[in-house]
């Protein structure tokens, strides 16, 4: 009965990482530019990793001694002291390459949300095929780097 | 307060936890590193208030539990901008005063920042933090205030 109830909560803690995880690579594609990317990496490394985790650490401490689940947040403390530097670090390299980011208003963010559409819903206005649109954030970022 | 048998403490805490071999030589070989690392930290003098923050464990305690309700809220936000059918943001790069006094505090507060999805602390100036937001929402809210004046409370008066 306890067993079954541990078996539940590990399946539910890992799903939902699972989830944040999925959902964090999506965004890292459907997201328009750079600094936007940034958030749904860091859904990655905060619940997904996080999450994961915490299922990781029930399924030791009802299964084993405990000892794997003290080094379990050991490494969540870990990342979330390391990767918040990380995100800094691309947030400044992104500023000191010349990549202005995408603001209210931006010509650049309307045609990547016009083309963010799963469904085409975009496709008539721009007039353009929304694979098209959607790459065409990352080949400006690119240009203006070159610059 | 001298800080490096504390330091030792903890690193040999560490070893242990993560060896959890209590024969001798494996004790003898978590002794001898953790001098030697006590030791070099030591000679480079950078053993302080900044890099060993005991005086803040206790309220660290307190700030990390409403951290992490605060990542996760942050998390469903903007699993919802990115799961949405179209995707709507209206990013945006804003200033503001944080009230924190010291570097450390800032470090925390810009750490924070950053670790809740939606947020970004993309430089700080002395006390002017510049922070990406995904949303407005994220930035103009209450929750920036609340942050801020919990890593400020966290620093503590002593500076």
């Amino acid at each position: 009965m306890m067993g079954d109830i541990v078996t539940v909560v590990v399946w539910l803690l890992l799903l939902s990482g699972g989830f944040f995880m999925v959902t964090g690579s999506l965004g890292m594609v459907r997201l328009p530019d750079v600094f936007t990317r940034m958030h749904a990496a860091g859904m990655v490394d905060t619940m997904g990793a996080g999450l994961t985790l915490a299922g990781l650490c029930v399924y030791s401490l009802h299964d084993g001694t405990g000892l794997v689940a003290v080094r379990l947040v050991l490494v969540l403390g870990f990342l979330w002291f390391t990767s918040p530097i990380a995100t800094h670090a691309v947030a400044k390299a992104a500023l000191s390459g010349g990549t202005t980011p995408y603001t209210v208003g931006d010509a650049r963010l309307r045609a990547g949300q016009a083309g963010a559409g799963p469904d085409g819903a975009g496709e008539g206005r721009t007039g353009a095929a929304p694979d098209s649109t959607r790459k065409a954030p990352a080949e400006d970022e690119r240009g203006r780097g070159d610059r | 307060m001298n800080r490096a048998p504390w330091l030792w403490a903890i690193l040999f805490a560490l070893w242990l936890v993560l060896s959890w071999h209590f024969t001798p030589l494996f004790l003898f070989f978590g002794v001898v590193t953790c001098s030697i690392a006590v030791l070099v930290v030591t000679r480079m003098g950078i053993l302080d208030r900044e890099s060993l923050p005991l005086h803040l464990a206790w309220r660290a305690a307190a700030y990390v539990p409403w951290l992490v309700w605060e990542i996760f809220k942050s998390n469903v936000r903007v699993a919802r901008i990115i799961l949405s059918p179209r995707i709507r943001v209206d990013p945006s790069i804003v200033h503001f005063q944080a009230s924190q006094r010291t570097d450390l505090g800032r470090f925390i507060y810009a750490n924070s920042i950053t670790l809740t999805p939606g947020t970004v602390t993309t430089g700080i100036v002395g006390d002017d933090f510049e922070v990406h937001a995904i949303v407005q929402e994220e930035i103009d809210g209450s929750e920036e205030n609340t942050m801020n004046r919990r890593v400020a409370r966290l620093e503590g008066e002593a500076g």
